[in-house]
């Protein structure tokens, strides 16, 4: 990505609270144009509102910021046009077939050559002429995702705010969506995802990890591992179970966590976290160095938030 | 360019609202069905000037006088006679228990005294729990009397006819001579059923959106608070039209209820009625957290509307208070123009003091629903 490109979302200290509760704290988000940008962080953890503020449903309780160029504050009519929102619930009209679902938001956005349009995106969702008429309640999880998708890229919104546009899509359905997203990118189109899965956060240009309301990291995925300055051993071996429990008692290794049939042992010092590993390195485990991935920082990042912020 | 009202917006919206109505059966059913049933309760079942009334004879005399006199109050049609006369223990016992509205006690020598000239009396007791029921038979009554032995006393009995009055006391009953309930009722339920049908729907309508979270997809689009409610009034106001069709086709097939005036500006002047109602309904939707919300506050709305603009009860027989929350509802004014217009035959210029007070009160509406339409999720 070009990092010089002039930034699609730039704002900060943006708060926000729901009577005593406050849900996102100081945030600052830099989204640059063209970039696919990934929204992470665990359920409850103000992805949703923080994506709200920015297309203008909620007003932030203090903070600021342009979206496209435009005050989040004063210009969010402006900004509501040029963005296409998802929501994480389906939010079209259950009781109006696919076409005529399209056929609002084109009028809505006073969209020129409407039924061209509307054609085209049907083309693109691969919906045939007659499946058009089917009803939006009707279809299943997979296909409302495409349907709410196609409808928030009708008007050509120049950014994309997806809020989990994946959750509960079976894997094709994903991978369809992604390469659909990428090829956007190519266009100069900003896309904004919040997501929960690793392989998706993998497939984005940056992101940053929110938690607790608390923005935690922000980066390229090298450099958000690389600011995480954790050290990795991966062990495979019997009754992993019984060592990890052992592991946790030592304050050198922060957490261990398994990762299929092996377990990741994170530290932050690599000289202490050698050291107490060091009395199980025998011939029942096998062990190996790596570099630390995405999921270890993440995990690392809750933990410490929880303690921080929790 | 975008921040402006857009008529191109504002139509999507119709659009789709004119969908989601036709999908949706059950008020579909809701629209028509509400008010066939309330015409048929209210015009067939609601009489207040109940004719046929159940009386019990104590017989304690017999004479032409007697069958004269009964036979003129059967001519009034409000009182139906028992086949048998009673004791006046039957009769007390029968209007206890509600089988009687009225007993009729001519006493014995009744008349002897009467060609006697000591002028006797006749008891009517009646059972008053009910008084609507019984004052217009009490009226007829009361006409009877003076003159109702006339044609027996001839010849020798000539004495007997009374003085003619000093003058005439002479009752002019317009527009409804004959004091048919329907002619009140019929009329006015135009404007009962639509503040019902209305106010209920659209309560709905914004609320549904919350309910059903396609706000949030609404609210992300450029469309305008003024679009969204007005969208969602205008459909309705076909529907409105339906329904007003309805009550008066069946006013004039069914009830043959004279139609005095003009019906075109019976129905031109539905429409600020209409839109009225619509808007206090939109504007409860931009206030309830929830349907059930709503709909509980259209009640609160219907229930002041039905009780105090005259529908049910004379609105001048209200006390001050009353009258002055029932000047407020749009309904009191509407069914001043129905009545009006059906009954009387007014025309514009006397319905206009009736119609300006319906605007105001839907431009207010409107206003408050906007002030109260929120375009954040906050």
């Amino acid at each position: 990505m070009n990092q010089t490109a002039p930034l699609a979302i730039d704002v900060h200290g943006l708060c926000k609270s729901f009577g005593k509760k406050e849900v996102v704290h100081n945030l600052a988000l830099q989204v640059r144009t063209g970039e696919i940008f990934g929204f992470l962080g665990p359920n409850g953890s103000g992805k949703t509102t923080t994506i709200r503020m920015l297309c203008g449903l909620l007003k932030p309780s203090a903070g600021s910021g342009t979206c496209l160029g435009y005050d989040i504050i004063n210009e969010s009519l402006i900004i509501k046009t040029h963005v296409g929102y998802m929501t994480q619930r389906f939010s079209l009209y259950e009781d109006l077939s696919i076409r005529e679902n399209l056929e609002f938001i084109a009028r809505v956005y006073k969209l020129k050559n409407r039924t061209q349009r509307i054609n085209e995106s049907l083309d693109r969702l691969k919906i045939s002429k007659e499946r058009a008429h089917q009803l939006a309640g009707q279809l299943s999880g997979g296909w409302k995702q495409r349907l709410a998708l196609a409808a928030a890229m009708l008007h050509e919104p120049q950014l994309l705010l997806l809020d989990e546009p994946t959750a509960g899509v079976d894997p094709e359905a994903r991978r369809s969506f992604w390469e659909e997203i990428h090829n956007l990118s190519t266009q100069g189109i900003t896309t904004l995802v919040s997501t929960h899965y690793m392989d998706e956060a993998e497939r984005c240009h940056r992101l940053a990890y929110i938690a607790f309301g608390h923005l935690l990291t922000t980066g390229s995925i090298p450099d958000v591992i690389k600011d995480a300055g954790l050290h990795l051993w991966i062990v495979k071996g019997d009754d992993l179970y019984t060592l990890a429990e052992k592991l946790r008692l030592d304050p050198a290794i922060t957490h261990v966590t398994a990762f299929g049939q092996t377990l990741h042992v994170v530290g932050t010092d690599a000289a202490m976290l050698e050291q107490a590993i060091q009395p199980y390195q025998n011939n029942h485990y096998q062990w190996k160095q790596a570099p630390a991935e995405l999921e270890d920082v993440f995990i690392h990042l809750v933990s410490t938030a929880k303690n921080n912020h929790g | 360019m975008t921040l402006n009202f857009s008529f191109q917006r504002l139509w999507a919206v119709i659009i789709k609202e004119f969908i989601q109505m036709k999908r949706d059966h059950i008020t579909l059913a809701m629209i028509i069905i509400i008010p066939l049933m309330q015409l048929l309760l209210f015009g067939y079942a609601i009489n207040s000037n109940p004719k046929n009334l159940p009386t019990a004879l104590i017989k304690g005399d017999q004479s032409s006088f007697t069958r004269t006199l009964i036979q003129s109050m059967k001519n009034t049609e409000y009182f139906k006679f028992l086949d048998q006369p009673v004791t006046e223990k039957e009769a007390n016992y029968l209007m206890s228990i509600g089988k009687i509205q009225f007993a009729v006690n001519i006493p014995p020598g009744f008349s002897r005294k009467l060609i006697r000239h000591e002028i006797p009396d006749i008891l009517i007791t009646t059972d008053a729990t009910d008084p609507v029921a019984a004052s217009n038979a009490i009226t007829a009554v009361n006409a009877l009397s003076s003159r109702l032995f006339n044609r027996d006393f001839q010849g020798s009995l000539s004495y007997l006819v009374p003085d003619p009055q000093a003058f005439n006391l002479r009752l002019h009953i317009k527009y409804n001579p004959e004091l048919i309930t329907q002619y009140n009722i019929v009329p006015g339920l135009m404007g009962v059923i639509l503040t019902m049908t209305m106010i209920i729907i659209t309560a709905l309508a914004i609320t549904r959106e919350y309910e059903r979270g396609t706000m949030e997809s609404l609210l992300a689009t450029p469309v305008r608070p003024l679009e969204v409610m007005l969208g969602k009034v205008i459909p309705y106001i076909i529907v409105g039209y339906i329904q007003a069709t309805l009550i008066i086709a069946a006013a004039y097939f069914l009830f043959h209820i004279p139609i005095e005036g003009s019906l075109m500006l019976l129905f031109f002047l539905a429409l600020p009625f209409i839109a009225a109602n619509l808007s206090i309904g939109v504007t409860f939707s931009t206030i309830a957290k929830n349907q059930l919300q709503a709909t509980q506050m259209s009640f609160f709305f219907f229930l002041p509307s039905i009780l105090l603009s005259g529908f049910m009860f004379p609105f001048y027989g209200m006390p001050k208070w009353a009258q002055d929350i029932g000047n407020i509802l749009p309904l009191t004014y509407f069914l001043r123009i129905t009545r009006g217009i059906i009954l009387k035959g007014t025309d514009f210029i006397h319905t206009w003091p009736n119609v300006w007070p319906i605007i105001i009160f839907m431009v207010f509406a409107l206003m408050l629903g906007l002030k109260r339409y929120r375009q954040t999720l906050d």
